[in-house]
């Protein structure tokens, strides 16, 4: 298709030279430069996993960390991975209402996610687990406290990308609008399972 | 060339609805007007931290001096060093590159012109508070590598190493919000015909320094958000006496700081790629190999970061690992060295200043270059480590290789960028005294540095033998700053009353010598069609390409057009060109950004002061956003407006 051609309205993007979207391939670098972020905070947390146990203030893990609560925790991450895919395969059918349904679906559900880690920080905190109680508090709260983070500039993405939407409901730009921050979404998503293997369950 | 004349009449020329005066710089999201800002800001820090070495040498000039105290020296040298880097040469760098890449690609701006004036205003703001801290109880003074434990609150008490971490964090945010913009243009806005295989050089180092950028900068950024949390909310990821590691902190920092001085260096080395061959009237010798090499150097520079930590004991293993490894890295390096010489060689050499800057590259990188083999093996290291010999070596190869390899590429496309010549005769007299104050300045820490005199120290005593060397190095660092002086002036009487620039005063090769002298803002008035490597020397000397083999830029081609001299696409009419709309979105994004910065730095302090300024820059940078929403979708290609 010639680069100088716009006469195609709707859901196909100008001429690119890989064929990709340039949102689409700006969002893929991102995450990989995102991926390096959470493999640094998670090398680190592994790094001090053995001094902590050799530390007169040794923090145990285990004796710490809830597994049913965040096994729950794992699932909604995921569920609301699974309603993401929905909301963007309906943005693509054009079915408004769907993706209201399921987009507001993964937002609430990340929401209820970061309500949950909220509620184990909490409940940790008042155990005795704090940034400075040992090696344990201060890798593990940074290393989870930062996915949290970004699981919130997810939703508020999200959010953001829907009342986008709404305000311009014709714009030929939505349907990937809503598919790069499902990309995002994933990724953030994926860290979590990273991060409840290598961390909680391991 | 006359594009823009002879296609006026068929092309309509946007209505450009850009603002007057200052408006018009802070809502720019022209490609050109922000790699301007870039150069000039970056060469105002770049100043700013020549004053620092000046002052640094004027302390060490004469042995037991008191001219600096030893903090402020302290502050001096992290300054300097902090200053160079990231406010300085990879500015310089992201300068030129945002102004040449989407002319060189044949595009009309970046992939996210909005992004890009993001990442110019972040970069403003993260160096001016960098520099703030000077005036909020002392800048940073411990060291642009900011070891641990030095760094911790009891240490570093002042705000300063605060002030580096958010300063730091935010130049990081706008150089990988900078890199994947390059990425993604690069990747994704090339001209049709340009493969990969046939982008100009100094187009492929960019790509490379992009990616090396977006993998090396978050390791630098947790390691920061580790340090800012052991400062104030109580962690201990560096401190030793509660289990914390002060090794540590140097992996993360030199995985990151390794492969940032190929930041460095890998665009400038693009910029010689493109000189050389204009000023020797000869394709570069074996482009696949200076491409391949530079992105070997690339994956390379993520594998050596320990030969940092030589001296810290990490055991025979890893010294001898890391020592082959940054062995291994001179070879591609090499590669590169020999065939610029050959590029050079039986060429009909145009000894302008740009040439004279590139081949000053050349010779002192070689020098910086051989310095750095005898740091990378483990025994001679531990010898040499934390002397003057090293302070000589990266002098050596981001002074004499990447600032003149910067200096080539202004002379170079300072005509393009302004639409005046820039002063021959003095440019080449400036060159000369720079390079011999240079090595005045750098060559005799060699000496002092084998003679074991430390870094980062005020002062030292007259019986250590090392004044001689001291004083010629300040007096060459002196006449350096004339050597700067000189260049400004250059720069300014040549933009007020210089020679008028053609479009192609070097007879270039390369897509951005096709456009006027400045470029109109849309750069193309139709998108050329590239059909190899050199498609203006096609273009010039079409008899030149069928010689070497090429198909010919007469004859047709299916149906397409010839243009102004290039292929074309045919299209059915010509469309109007659609140019992003200015905007202050980004700038106030950027605000906001700056604003949460301070709130950061004194959240553990003063908390409610500083979390309602976190809440301020927040609201701020949510207004912000909701404006970028909304001009981007005015903008969008497909909106009728």
């Amino acid at each position: 298709m010639s680069e100088l051609t716009t006469r195609t309205h709707g859901a196909v993007a100008h001429h690119t030279s890989l064929g990709v979207d340039n949102r689409k391939l700006g969002v893929w670098a991102f995450i990989g430069s995102e991926t390096l972020f959470f493999a640094t905070l998670i090398t680190t947390y592994f790094v001090f996993a053995p001094v902590n146990r050799a530390r007169p203030d040794f923090q145990d893990p285990r004796e710490f960390l809830d597994i049913e609560l965040t096994t729950v925790l794992a699932s909604i991450l995921l569920a609301s991975s699974l309603t993401m895919v929905l909301a963007l395969s309906a943005s693509r059918r054009g079915d408004r209402r769907s993706f209201t349904t399921w987009l507001l679906a993964t937002v609430g559900l990340g929401l209820a996610f970061i309500g949950g880690q909220v509620y184990e920080f909490n409940h940790l905190y008042h155990e005795g687990l704090t940034l400075s109680s040992s090696l344990f508090g201060t890798t593990f709260f940074v290393l989870t406290g930062f996915h949290g983070t970004h699981v919130a500039i997810g939703v508020i993405w999200l959010l953001s990308v829907f009342f986008k939407v709404r305000a311009y409901p014709d714009s030929p730009e939505n349907v990937m609008d809503v598919e790069i921050a499902g990309l995002y979404w994933h990724f953030v998503d994926l860290v979590w399972v990273a991060i409840f293997v290598l961390v909680y369950l391991i | 060339m006359a594009i823009a004349e002879r296609t006026a009449g068929t092309v309509s020329i946007p209505d450009l609805k850009m603002r007057p005066g200052w408006a018009g710089w802070l809502s720019t999201t022209d490609h050109k007007r922000i790699g301007i800002m870039y150069l000039v800001s970056a060469f105002v820090f770049f100043l700013i931290g020549g004053i620092e070495a000046l002052l640094m040498r004027i302390q060490l000039g004469v042995p037991d001096n008191t001219f600096l105290t030893p903090d402020v020296y302290n502050q001096m040298f992290t300054m300097h060093g902090t200053t160079m880097i990231f406010l300085g040469l990879m500015p310089l760098n992201v300068g030129l590159g945002n102004y040449m890449v989407p002319l060189m690609i044949g595009a009309r701006d970046m992939a996210f012109p909005r992004l890009n004036a993001l990442s110019i205003w972040l970069f403003i703001f993260g160096g001016l508070m960098l520099y703030v801290s000077f005036f909020v109880g002392g800048a940073p003074n411990v060291g642009w590598f900011a070891y641990a434990p030095l760094t911790q609150k009891q240490f570093a008490p002042t705000a300063g190493v605060d002030y580096w971490i958010i300063g730091i964090g935010l130049t990081g945010v706008a150089s990988i919000a900078g890199a994947l913009n390059f990425i993604v243009t690069i990747l994704n806005m090339r001209a049709p015909g340009m493969t990969l295989n046939r982008m100009p050089l100094f187009v492929w180092m960019q790509l490379v320094v992009a990616f090396i950028l977006i993998f090396a900068f978050p390791v630098l950024t947790v390691a920061t958000i580790q340090l800012l949390f052991d400062r104030h909310f109580g962690t201990r990821f560096f401190l030793p006496n509660l289990g914390g590691d002060a090794v540590l902190w140097q992996h993360l920092f030199w995985f990151f700081g390794h492969p940032e001085v190929y930041i460095l260096i890998l665009p400038t080395m693009g910029i010689i790629s493109e000189v050389l061959p204009t000023f020797s009237r000869k394709p570069i010798f074996g482009y696949a190999f200076v491409a391949y090499s530079g992105v070997a150097i690339g994956f390379l520079g993520f594998l050596v970061w320990a030969h940092h930590m030589f001296a810290v004991g990490l055991g025979p293993l890893a010294n001898a690992f890391f020592g082959a490894a940054s062995f291994l890295i001179a070879i591609p390096t090499g590669v590169k060295i020999f065939n610029w010489l050959a590029t050079m060689w039986q060429g009909s050499l145009n000894l302008t200043t740009a040439m004279h800057y590139a081949i000053g590259f050349i010779s002192m990188f070689i020098i910086g270059g051989i310095s750095g083999i005898t740091l990378a093996s483990p025994p001679i290291n531990v010898q040499q480590t934390d002397s003057y010999y090293v302070v000589a070596h990266m002098h050596y190869v981001l002074f004499g290789g990447a600032i003149q390899g910067i200096f080539a590429g202004i002379f170079y496309w300072f005509p393009k960028m302004t639409g005046r010549m820039l002063d021959e005769r003095l440019g080449k007299w400036q060159f000369w005294l720079m390079l011999i104050s240079f090595n005045l300045t750098f060559f005799p820490m060699h000496l002092s540095g084998n003679a074991g005199m430390p870094r980062r120290i005020y002062t030292y005593e007259a019986e250590m033998g090392w004044n001689l060397w001291n004083l010629i190095s300040t007096i060459g660092s002196l006449l350096l700053a004339v050597a700067f002086l000189l260049f400004l002036w250059n720069v300014v009487t040549s933009i007020r009353r210089g020679p008028v620039a053609p479009a192609d005063p070097w007879d270039g090769a390369t897509l951005e010598w096709a456009v006027s002298s400045p470029p109109p803002v849309y750069n193309f008035a139709v998108t050329p069609r590239v059909r190899s490597r050199r498609p203006l020397w096609d273009q010039k000397y079409p008899h030149l390409h069928e010689i070497n083999g090429g198909h010919g830029t007469s004859g047709a081609h299916g149906e397409s057009e010839r243009r102004d001299g290039f292929e074309h696409e045919t299209s059915p009419a010509i469309e109007p060109i659609h140019l992003p709309s200015p905007t202050y979105a980004p700038l106030i994004v950027s605000v906001g950004i700056m604003i949460l910065g301070f709130g950061i730095i004194y959240l553990g302090d003063f908390g409610l002061i500083a979390a309602s300024a976190m809440l301020v820059g927040l609201l701020t940078m949510a207004f912000g956003i909701l404006s970028w929403v909304r001009i981007s979708h005015v903008d969008s290609p497909h909106h009728a407006h």
